[in-house]
C-alpha cells in the first residue's frame, strides 16, 4: 500500500468522509435504476411528510416524489461541482504556472488580472453573469468557473515559484531542459499535493455555489436540482418544512464528505505542514 | 492608491460584459424590452454614444462612471446612483454586523479550542466549525427562520423594521436590531468557521514560539501571557482574512438578503436581474466592488497597527 493512502486510511474522519462521498456518487449513478421516472411528474397526494404512503421522503406541493429528486440532484451538484473544479484547476495551472515559472512583468500583469477577480464580490458577479446567459448547466458552469478560478490561480503561482529556485530545478534548466518540460517534469510532480487539496475543496465550493444560484431560481429550470427543490419548497416552509430541509442536508452531506476526504488528503500528502496537532 | 486602477479595471471588465450580453446595447441597458419609450431609448443611445465606434463607447463609459452617473432607471423613475445608495446602507448593516460576529466569535472559539486542546470544549468547536463551513447559507437562514422565528417567535421572519413600528430614535434602532440578528448571525458562521481554525492554528504556532517560553522563564502570568502576547500576534492571520471576507460578505448577502427579505442591495441586485437591467446591476457590482477595495485599505491600516512592522504600501 502507498504510504500516502496509508495516512489517509488512519484517519477516522476522512474514511467516513470516504464512505459518504461514495454513497452519494453511488446515488447519483443509480438514479435511473432507483427512480426511473421524471423527477418532476406528480407522482402523489402533496404535503405528504416523510415516511408516508410509501414515499421514504414525502412529497413537495405539487405532488412531486421528494427522494426522486434528491437522487436526480446528487448527479447535477456531482456534476457541476467536478467539472468546475477540473475547469478551475486547468485555468489555475496555466495561468498560475506562467506567472511563477516565468516571473517578472508577466508574472505582475497576470496577478494584477487574478486580484481584479479576487475584489469584484464572487457571488455578485455570478448572478450578473448567469443574467447575460440564458439559465442552463453551461451557464452555470461558466459563471461558477469565472467567479472562482482566482484563488486556485494564486496558490499555483506561489508553490511554482517557490519551487522554480530550487536546486534541482536550477540544475534541470542547467542542463538545458525545455522550460515546458521543467515545468512538467520537474516543478508540477512536487507542486501536485497542494493543488489536489485545494481542487477538491473547490468541488465543495461549486456545489454549494450551484445550490445558492439554483436556490435563487437562476439555475437550469428544466434540471432537478438540490438547490431548485429548496427554491421551490420555501412558499410552504410554514407548514411543511422538510421540503427545504431535507434536500439541504444533502447539499451539506455531500460538501460536508468532500471537505472531509479533503482534509485527509492534505494530512496524506503534506504530512509536514498538516502533523501539527 | 492601489485600489484606483482596481477599480479602473473593473469599470473597464463592466463595459465588456455589457457588449457581451446578446441584443443590442441599449435595449439591454434600458431593461424590460418592451417597457422603455422610444425617447428612452433615443437619450440612452445618445448617453453613452451607442451609435459611436466602440472606443468613443468605452470612453464615455469610463467618464460616466467617473463622474458617478450609473444611469436612470426607467422602472423605478429614479437615477440608479439613488436606488443603490438607497439600498447601501442596510447592506452595509447586515455585511459589517456579520463580519464583527464572525471575527469576534471566530477568535474566541478559536482561542478557546487551542487553550483546551484534548477537552469537550475542543472537540464541541471542531464539530460546529465543520458543520458550519459545509452548510449552504440560505438553507441555513430558512431553517433558523423555522426554528427561531416560526416555532419559537423569537425574532419575525422577515424585513428590516415591523409596520406600523416605531420610526425613529432608540426604538426604531431596537426594532432593526430585532430584524438584524438572524440574517447577520446566518451571514457570519462560514466565516466565523474558518477563523476558528485559523485562529487555533495561529495559536497553537505561536504558543511553541520562542517569545512565548522567554515571557515564561521571565514569569508572565498564563492569562496574561495568552492575552497581552500570544492574541496579539495570532489575531494577524485573521485581520488579513477580514479583507477577504468583505468581498464575500457583499456577496453572501445577496442570498441571506433574499432569504429574509432584508431591502438592501441583494435584493436591488435581484429586482434589478428579472427585469434584465443590466445597468444597474452593473452599477451594483461596480460599487460593491469599490466597497471591496476601500475595505482592504482599512484592513492595511488596521494591519499596520497591530504590526508596526507592516509598512503602508
Amino acid at each position: 500500500m502507498p504510504p500516502a493512502l496509508r495516512r489517509f486510511l488512519r484517519q477516522p474522519a476522512a474514511v467516513a468522509g470516504a464512505v459518504l462521498l461514495l454513497a452519494v456518487i453511488g446515488l447519483a449513478a443509480g438514479a435511473d435504476i432507483l427512480f426511473p421516472e421524471d423527477p418532476f411528474e406528480m407522482v402523489g397526494r402533496p404535503y405528504l411528510p416523510p415516511m408516508t404512503d410509501g414515499f421514504l421522503l414525502g412529497t413537495d406541493t405539487l405532488g412531486r416524489d421528494l427522494a426522486a429528486g434528491i437522487v436526480h440532484g446528487a448527479r447535477v451538484s456531482l456534476l457541476i461541482g467536478t467539472l468546475a473544479a477540473l475547469v478551475v484547476t486547468a485555468i489555475g495551472l496555466i495561468v498560475g504556472g506562467i506567472a511563477g515559472y516565468v516571473g517578472g512583468r508577466v508574472d505582475t500583469a497576470l496577478m494584477r488580472f487574478t486580484e481584479l477577480f479576487q475584489t469584484i464580490p464572487s457571488f455578485l458577479f455570478a448572478i450578473v453573469l448567469v443574467a447575460i446567459m440564458e439559465p442552463s448547466l453551461e451557464a452555470l458552469l461558466i459563471a461558477i468557473v469565472t467567479v472562482s478560478w482566482a484563488p486556485l490561480a494564486r496558490l499555483v503561482r506561489a508553490e511554482v515559484a517557490g519551487l522554480r529556485s530550487r536546486d534541482y530545478v536550477q540544475s534541470a534548466i542547467a542542463t538545458g531542459m525545455g522550460d515546458i518540460e521543467v515545468l512538467v517534469r520537474q516543478i508540477l510532480p512536487n507542486a501536485l499535493p497542494a493543488i489536489l487539496v485545494a481542487a477538491s475543496v473547490m468541488v465543495a465550493t461549486a456545489i454549494l455555489f450551484e445550490g445558492g444560484l439554483s436556490f435563487l431560481g437562476l439555475g437550469d429550470p428544466n434540471v432537478m436540482s438540490w438547490g431548485l427543490m429548496i427554491g421551490a419548497g420555501r412558499a410552504a416552509i410554514r407548514t411543511a418544512w422538510w421540503m427545504c430541509g431535507i434536500p439541504g442536508i444533502a447539499i451539506l452531506l455531500t460538501v460536508l464528505s468532500i471537505n472531509l476526504v479533503g482534509d485527509g488528503l492534505n494530512e496524506a500528502l503534506n504530512p509536514r505542514a498538516g502533523g501539527r496537532s | 492608491m492601489q485600489g484606483l486602477p482596481t477599480i479602473f479595471l473593473i469599470v473597464t471588465f463592466n463595459f465588456f460584459l455589457l457588449h457581451l450580453a446578446p441584443g443590442d446595447p441599449a435595449s439591454v441597458m434600458a431593461g424590460e424590452a418592451g417597457a422603455a419609450t422610444p425617447e428612452y431609448m433615443a437619450q440612452l443611445r445618445a448617453q453613452f454614444g451607442l451609435d459611436q465606434p466602440l472606443l468613443v463607447q468605452y470612453l464615455r463609459y469610463v467618464w460616466n462612471v467617473a463622474t458617478l452617473d450609473f444611469g436612470y432607471s426607467f422602472r423605478y423613475q429614479e437615477s440608479n446612483l439613488s436606488l443603490i445608495m438607497g439600498r447601501m446602507a442596510a447592506t452595509l448593516l447586515l455585511a459589517g454586523s456579520s463580519i464583527l460576529i464572525s471575527v469576534g466569535l471566530g477568535t474566541l472559539l478559536g482561542l478557546i479550542a487551542a487553550m483546551r486542546r484534548n477537552r469537550i470544549e475542543a472537540a464541541l468547536i471542531l464539530l460546529v466549525t465543520v458543520l458550519a463551513y459545509a452548510s449552504p447559507i440560505f438553507w441555513l437562514g430558512l431553517m433558523f427562520i423555522v426554528v427561531f422565528a416560526i416555532q419559537l417567535g423569537w425574532v419575525p421572519t422577515s424585513g428590516m423594521v415591523t409596520a406600523g413600528g416605531p420610526g425613529a430614535g432608540l426604538g426604531h434602532w431596537l426594532d432593526v436590531a430585532h430584524h438584524l440578528v438572524l440574517p447577520a448571525v446566518t451571514l457570519s458562521l462560514f466565516y466565523m468557521a474558518l477563523y476558528t481554525r485559523l485562529m487555533r492554528a495561529s495559536v497553537l504556532e505561536n504558543l511553541r514560539m520562542n517569545y512565548v517560553t522567554t515571557a515564561r522563564a521571565k514569569g508572565v502570568a498564563p492569562r496574561r501571557l495568552v492575552l497581552r502576547h500570544v492574541l496579539r500576534n495570532a489575531v494577524l492571520p485573521i485581520v488579513t482574512m477580514a479583507g477577504v471576507q468583505v468581498g464575500g460578505a457583499l456577496g453572501g448577502s445577496v442570498v441571506v438578503e433574499a432569504v429574509f427579505g432584508w431591502p438592501g442591495l441583494g435584493q436591488l441586485a435581484f429586482e434589478a436581474l428579472f427585469a434584465r437591467d443590466l445597468n444597474l446591476l452593473l452599477g451594483i457590482l461596480t460599487l460593491s466592488s469599490v466597497v471591496v477595495v476601500l475595505a482592504n485599505l482599512l484592513v492595511d491600516l488596521v494591519h499596520s497597527i497591530i504590526d508596526p512592522r507592516v509598512a503602508l504600501s
